[in-house]
């Protein structure tokens, strides 16, 4: 069984129907990325997933749980997290303060400060900040906070939309090294990428997503290597 | 020695503004709405007071039941009245607020009638010291709203659920995926800013005794100055703008020249201060979001 089973779903902004009924699945283990142009519909997909935008028709399984109608703070609480557009961490708290805040959802405080720990361990540069107001860090800084607070409830699915967003492209090398890590280490992720070269290369399978519709899937190898991915997402 | 008796009586008349200005800096903070019937809540304080008052004498008691039965008071115009229109356009949010406030001070004249009530919560007296007078209760205002303002500091800034409210002040998106439930957060702002109400009422009741319905109308409206001109949506802010209407107002007092006008001498402040710091003394300039 899949971990993520969306099926169908459709999300409307007012009149205009911004998903019109798409249905993709992510098995445990895999990393799956979404690719499409601006506009294409991807930011929709992934916070009407984790419940921040309601939908209007089709279904979301989680894990065994259809977390179509539920809340966003509770599907939190099922095990899955979200990196969104733009990173939102808490400009006016401080790095660790942010990861506190992502470990809302962990009831033991000791485990919490043991899991910031591991995170200053993985981003050393967080571990040096760990006092500064996270809204004075560099983008590069930020994506590692936005990374690490998502990673402090244990998602069983981790939702990444555009990590790679603003970055130089040593930073850029780095994110995807870091999400193979985290998939690595047993998280599940959905990635939603406008950078189709890096993230096909280590997604295990994708989907193209265009004007609200999904137009093809296959492997991450498969589309790569498909005309139609090349010349549209790769430039040739 | 009268510079310091003004002193004191502006930073009891501020503390009051600060602790009913909190009510309404953290509601706008969290929930993005001027809760106009906030001042209302003060008077309906005041009349459980009263209440208690009459029928058991015990001061103490009559705080104790005001501040629970704002608190349920507060949490229940959320739910009935603020929580159908989220996401609505905040024009008939704030219609909404102004028709809860008349709402309540119809409701009050109804039951207690328009006479005002003396509410006398304790004969304290002066404390003396050499040519010094200042009164109790003037001593009592200050101490609790410091208690008060430093252990609001405290939770906000220590307790998850504190923490929990700075983010959704922040960015409630965001808040909802680090797994907090964002209208909890809301129905424990109005728990506070509702129960800090029922403190600025006995303050008020302790400073003069006259309660009618208006009574928390006026404060109400300068402890929302006061919220603006230390940065709506800041706590610290609150504290700062309601202990700067204090002193103002108590000064302004002591001048004869200026007495008459000392309301619109506040409102001055209030128009100088956004002129030189458009976001209030603490205010942050909020980045739009894209
Ligand atoms: N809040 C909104 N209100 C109205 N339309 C929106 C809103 N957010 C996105 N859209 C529209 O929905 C479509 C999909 O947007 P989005 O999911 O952000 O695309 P992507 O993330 O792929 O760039 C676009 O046409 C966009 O203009
Ligand atoms: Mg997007």
């Amino acid at each position: 069984m899949a971990l993520l089973e969306v099926k169908d779903l459709q999300v409307y902004y007012g009149v205009i129907q911004a998903l019109k009924g798409i249905s993709f699945e992510v098995n445990e283990g895999e990393i799956v990325t979404l690719i499409g142009a601006n506009g294409a519909g991807k930011t929709t997909t992934m916070q009407s997933i984790i419940g921040l935008i309601p939908t209007r028709g089709g279904s979301v399984i989680f894990d065994g749980h259809d977390i179509t109608k539920t809340p966003c703070h509770k599907i939190v609480h099922l095990g899955m997290a979200q990196v969104p557009e733009g990173r939102r961490i808490f400009q006016e708290l401080t790095v660790y303060e942010n990861l506190l805040m992502g470990g809302f959802s962990q009831n033991d405080k000791s485990a919490v400060k043991q899991d910031i720990e591991k995170i200053y361990t993985r981003f050393p540069r967080l571990g040096e900040r760990r006092n500064q107001i996270a809204g004075t860090l560099s983008g590069g800084e930020q994506q590692m906070l936005a990374m690490g607070r998502a990673m402090m409830s244990h998602p069983k699915l981790l939702l990444l939309d555009e990590p790679s967003m603003g970055l130089s492209p040593l930073l850029v090398d780095h994110v995807f090294e870091i999400i193979k890590d985290f998939r690595d280490d047993g998280t599940t992720v959905l990635l939603v990428e406008q950078n189709a070269g890096k993230s096909l290369a280590i997604s295990d399978r994708a989907y193209v997503l265009e004007l609200g519709q999904i137009v093809l899937s296959g492997t991450g190898a498969e589309l790569a290597a498909s005309d139609q991915v090349k010349k549209a997402y790769l430039g040739g | 020695m009268e510079f310091i008796e003004t002193l004191l009586n502006g930073l009891s008349i501020g503390s009051t503004y600060a602790i009913i200005a909190l009510g309404y800096t953290m509601v706008y903070g969290i929930a993005k709405m001027l809760n106009f019937a906030h001042g209302d809540v003060i008077m309906v304080g005041g009349y459980m007071i009263f209440l208690t008052m009459a029928n058991i004498g015990n001061p103490v008691l009559g705080l104790l039941i005001a501040v629970l039965f704002c608190v349920v008071l507060g949490v229940s115009i959320e739910k009935v009245a603020y929580k159908p229109l989220r996401g609505a356009s905040p024009l008939a949010v704030l219609i909404t607020a102004i028709g809860v406030s008349y709402l309540l001070q119809s409701t009050a004249q109804i039951i207690f009638g328009s006479a005002p009530k003396m509410v006398v919560v304790a004969d304290l007296g002066n404390l003396t010291i050499g040519s010094l007078t200042v009164p109790y209760y003037m001593l009592i205002t200050l101490g609790c709203s410091v208690v008060i303002m430093v252990a609001l500091s405290l939770f906000v800034k220590y307790t998850k659920t504190g923490r929990a409210m700075i983010a959704v002040s922040e960015d409630k998106g965001a808040a909802q995926l680090m797994g907090i439930n964002v209208n909890a957060i809301i129905t424990i702002t109005f728990a506070i800013g509702s129960g800090l109400a029922a403190f600025a009422g006995f303050f008020m009741l302790m400073k003069s005794p006259s309660l009618s319905n208006t009574l928390g109308a006026m404060p109400g409206i300068k402890a929302f100055t006061a919220a603006v001109i230390g940065g709506i949506g800041s706590i610290p802010g609150a504290m700062v703008g309601g202990i700067l209407m204090g002193i103002v107002e108590a000064i302004s007092l002591t001048i004869p020249a200026i007495a008459p006008y000392t309301d619109a001498i506040e409102f001055l402040v209030l128009i100088v201060i956004l002129l030189v710091r458009p976001s209030g003394i603490l205010g942050k300039v909020r980045r739009e979001k894209v």
